[in-house]
Order: structure tokens, then sequence, then C-alpha cells
């Protein structure tokens, strides 16, 4: 990837960020705000080649520390996420209070 | 397959995880798609990660699944067990840990010793600075929220001393990235001064302040996952990684706004503080008590009820109990909403999140904007565990220190109840104007144990 293409890809990707964002509800800021925090786990795929091409002692350990972290963000953030989101139901996919 | 083969595969894997992230997110904005867009989202992380097994030249297999097997059991089993009040630190933590993978990817490039291309460099030391800082800055706000660090620490200089730190770390960090006498002290030096620098700009904010910051290092992390990622050539960790920054960037700032606070104010000054003392304001009258089946019945005969919930019901683990009284009324015939603050709760939104917990619709639920015209012709306003949030002060004393945040007028209601422990101010420390009104009956005791005494009176009726 040449600089110029990876600088292109920087800017496309912050318009999108804030784009997707840009109209959301109150309500959903912090659901939001962990599922980005999920996101950002894909940090997982660059500690992973950071491990993998690790040789010496000390860059093996910090690798290890980073994927550990790094899986720790992603499986952590989902689970948050998802618990947060799955309480969220309209009352129409609900029975109507006192309907029985 | 060759190798070629094998990486145009891998990067085709991490098109398809840019999609998937970018359509989770878009459909995690909207309530009506919010649940999928996380599995969306997720398809996209298992994707990425599998096929990043296969990516040529790497080694060390045992050591990589060995810590992934640990790091997720770890966190999966935390995040499954965490109760819904404590989700914010929670999130302050995996953020944190994130941007520390992000930091020990540049300590393990810039350790190697080997004269990177100063562009690489540069991306490197500037995203390893940024990743330590979120990471030591998130623990610290983890450590607040989770009421394990409990005072503010500042001292005179200190935006002085923060700066000289961040200033000796780039010092430090421009070395190694232009390759001059890169020694591994250098490298360890540089990570040093990172960490601390996390430390000693997180400790002196409030934890009133503290949603703001962990939006902020979300959002910082984000950005380090991103140059790591021009440094690595991974299109997945650019393109998620600034998403997550300019979407972090834009949570944070409306964060802010909802406070009525700038950014700047929030990082750079002490308001927010839950020990500190501000001046209570002179407030004339007194507060007048009243018995809950009082409350039950007026509450029984009105048109139209708002609850305004706050942490205290929260913390009281009150709101299936303020859910069950609400499905009472509403089988009586009377109208009930629910009006959030946006700072309602630690978070915006986190009301909305414990108020879905309970089982309560989120169409029944509204926001500041929404339902402030609305106080006028309502009955009754049940504020439960909310204190500054409709406190009227924010509205006409300029001396005070929550002027000009936006509140909820529940003081235009007819009646307003107010449930509550005791006699006391609120998060920021100010006397609140409203329960002194000619209006306001105060309802005290424990918030749940109020909650449970209204159920029986209006049963009762």
């Amino acid at each position: 990837m040449t600089g110029i293409v990876a600088l292109y890809i920087f800017m496309l990707a912050a318009f999108t960020g804030y784009e997707v964002i840009a109209k959301v509800p109150v309500i959903l800021h912090t659901p939001l705000m962990s599922g980005s925090n999920f996101v950002h786990g894909i940090v997982l795929v660059g500690a992973m080649a950071a491990l993998g091409h690790a040789d010496s002692g000390l860059e093996k350990t910090i690798g290890f520390i980073g994927v550990l972290l790094a899986a720790g963000n992603a499986a952590g953030g989902y689970v948050v996420t998802e618990r947060m989101l799955e309480m969220f139901k309209s009352s129409g996919n609900r029975p109507k209070p006192g309907a029985h | 397959m060759d190798a070629a083969a094998v990486g145009l595969l891998i990067q085709a894997s991490y098109f398809v995880t840019a999609f998937l992230f970018i359509m989770g997110l878009k459909r995690m904005s909207s309530p009506v798609t919010a649940r999928s867009g996380i599995v969306w989202a997720g398809a996209g992380m298992l994707v990425a990660t599998l096929f990043s097994f296969f990516e040529p030249g790497i080694g060390n297999y045992p050591l990589i699944i060995a810590a992934i097997v640990i790091g997720t059991a770890v966190a999966w089993i935390s995040g499954k067990r965490v109760a819904v009040t404590n989700m914010p630190q929670m999130i302050a933590l995996y953020n944190g840990m994130g941007g520390g993978a992000a930091a020990a990817i540049a300590a393990v490039e810039l350790y190697r010793g080997e004269q990177l291309p100063l562009t690489v460099g540069t991306l490197a030391v500037i995203g390893g600075i940024i990743g330590a800082v979120s990471f030591s800055g998130s623990l610290v706000a983890f450590g607040k929220l989770q009421g394990l660090i409990r005072k503010a620490w500042r001292f005179g200089g200190q935006q002085f001393v923060n700066l000289l730190i961040l200033g000796s770390a780039l010092v430090l960090g421009g070395m190694v990235a232009a390759g001059y006498n890169i020694s591994p002290g250098m490298v360890t030096g540089f990570f040093a001064l990172a960490l601390l620098l996390g430390l000693t700009m997180t400790l002196p904010i409030g934890g009133a302040d503290m949603p703001v910051v962990i939006s902020l290092y979300n959002a910082l992390t984000g950005l380090a996952v991103a140059f790591e990622g021009f440094v690595l050539g991974n299109a997945a960790m650019i393109i998620a990684g600034t998403v997550v920054g300019s979407a972090g960037t834009l949570l944070t700032q409306l964060m802010a706004r909802a406070m009525n606070r700038s950014l700047g104010n929030v990082l750079f000054s002490g308001f927010g503080d839950t020990g500190s003392t501000v001046a209570a304001g002179e407030v004339k009258g007194s507060m007048k008590p009243i018995e809950a089946s009082d409350v039950g019945v007026m509450m029984a005969f009105a048109q139209k009820v708002i609850v305004v919930p706050g942490y205290g019901m929260a913390v009281a683990q009150a709101q299936h109990k303020v859910w069950e009284l609400c499905q009472l009324l509403i089988e009586r015939g009377v109208q009930v909403r629910f009006a959030i603050h946006p700072v309602a709760g630690r978070m915006p939104g986190h009301m909305n999140v414990l108020l879905a917990e309970a089982g309560v619709p989120y169409d029944l639920i509204a926001d500041l904007d929404e339902v402030n015209g609305e106080f006028e012709t309502t009955d009754v306003a049940l504020i439960i565990g909310a204190n500054d949030v409709v406190n009227p002060v924010a509205r006409n004393d300029k001396s005070s220190p929550i002027y000009g945040m936006p509140i909820l007028n529940a003081d235009k209601a007819k009646n307003v109840i107010v449930i509550k422990r005791g006699q006391g101010a609120g998060f920021s420390g100010v006397e609140n104007a409203l329960f002194y009104l000619d209006n306001t009956r105060m309802l005290y005791g424990d918030g749940q144990a109020a909650v449970a005494q209204l159920i029986q009176a209006v049963k009762a009726v």
C-alpha cells in the first residue's frame, strides 16, 4: 500500500465514521460507544502479526501481552455491547401491559 | 497455495471485515436495527481474525493461540457477569486494553531496533504514545468509576508538568523515529513517559466527567489502532481505527455538549470532582414531606405522569419496581412517559439501557427536547434519584456552577414528587431549588422501598 493510497483511505474512513454516527439518537450513545470500542478490537489482527514476527524474548513477551489485551478488548467489547442492545425492544415487540 | 494468493485472500477478508464493521455501526445507530448491528460487526471480527492466522511468514502459533484464548475467556466472563450499572467502567477497561495492544505493537516494532523508514517510525511513535496514554488513562477512569480511586489528585502547575512530560516523550519518540542512536533504554523511557502522561492527565479529572473522558480515550484508541495499521500496512486496522476515531470524537463532543461543557473545560478544569465543595446558593422555603398513600391517589387519578429517573434509581435497583408502578398506571388509563436527561446515569444513554433492562419499551422514553414542552400539561412529575438535571437554578442563577446546563423542566408540572433518601445536595454539590418549590413534595426513603409503597397505594385505590 503506497502512502498516498493509505492517506485516501484515512480521509474517507474519517468521513464515514462521522456520517455513520451523525444522526444517532441520545438513547444509543452508550451502546454505540461500546460498539465502537468493540470495533477497534481489530487491533487483534495487528497484535497477532506483531507476535507472529517476534524473535527475541522481549519482543515475544510484549507481543503476547498485546494479543492478550487485544483479545480482551474484542471479546469484552462484544459481550457488553450485545448485552446492552439485547434490552432494546419497542412496545410493539412485547405484549401490551395488562393484556393477558 | 502460493504466498501471493494467500496475501490476496487475506486482503479480501479485510475488505469484507471493513464492510461488516461499517454496516454494523450503521445498524447500531438506530434502535430498531441496533441488535443486529453488533452481530454484523462481530462476524467481521471473526473473519479478520481467522484469516490473519494464514499470514505468510508468521510463527509463534502456540503463543498467539494461548494469548487469544486467555484474553477472550477472561473478558468474555467478566463482560457477561458485570451488572448493567457497572458497564461504563467495563467499557473503559476494555478500551484501555485496546490502547495497550496498539502500544504493544509499536513497542515490538521499535524494540526490534531495525531502522524503520521515517514516516513509518513516526507513525509507530505517535500511535504508541496515544495508545499508551489511552491505556493508563482508561485504567484510571475504570478505577474512579469502580470507586477504587476516590480522590481527584491535583497540585499547582499540573498543566505545566503534563506539558513537560508530553514534551519529553515527544523528544525521545522523535529521536527513536529518526533512528538517532536508538537504544532499548530510550524506547523504554519513551513508553514509561507516555504511560505516566495518561495517569497525570486523568487523575485530576473528577468522577462526574469520566464518561466524556472514556469516550475521548475510545476515540484515541481508534486513532492509535489506525496509526499502527499504517505501520503494519493493514487496511482493516486503518479503516476500523479511523472510523472509530472520528465517530468517537463526534460522540465525545455530543456528550460534552449534553453536559454544557467544552472538552477543554473537562480536561483542564477541576469541576466534576465529587469531593469538591461548591458554595451552595441560598434557597428560600422549606422541603415539604408527603406520605406514599397520598402520592398513590394523586398518581392514580392523574391524566399524565412523567417519571424522571436518575442514577439514584439505578443504585437502588428500583427500575423494575418503577416499571411495575407505571404498568399499573397505564392500565388505569394514565398517560405515562419517562423523561431522560442526556447525562442521566453515568453516561449519555446509560439510563435508557437501565430502563430497557427493566422492560420499559423505548417508545415511552423521551429525551429532553421531546419532553420539556410537556411538563406544563403534566399532573405529576415523579423524580426518582435525579437531582442536578432538574435543578431550576441551572436556568436562572448565574452564580451556580451548573448554570447554563440544559435541564428537564420538571418544576413546571402541577405536582412534583421527589423520592429521596434524605436531605442532601446532588453529585455536583449544588443545593436543589426544586425541592423547596410550593408544588413540590418530598417522599423520603430508599428508592425501591418507596416505589413499592407507591405500588401498594395505587393498588389500594
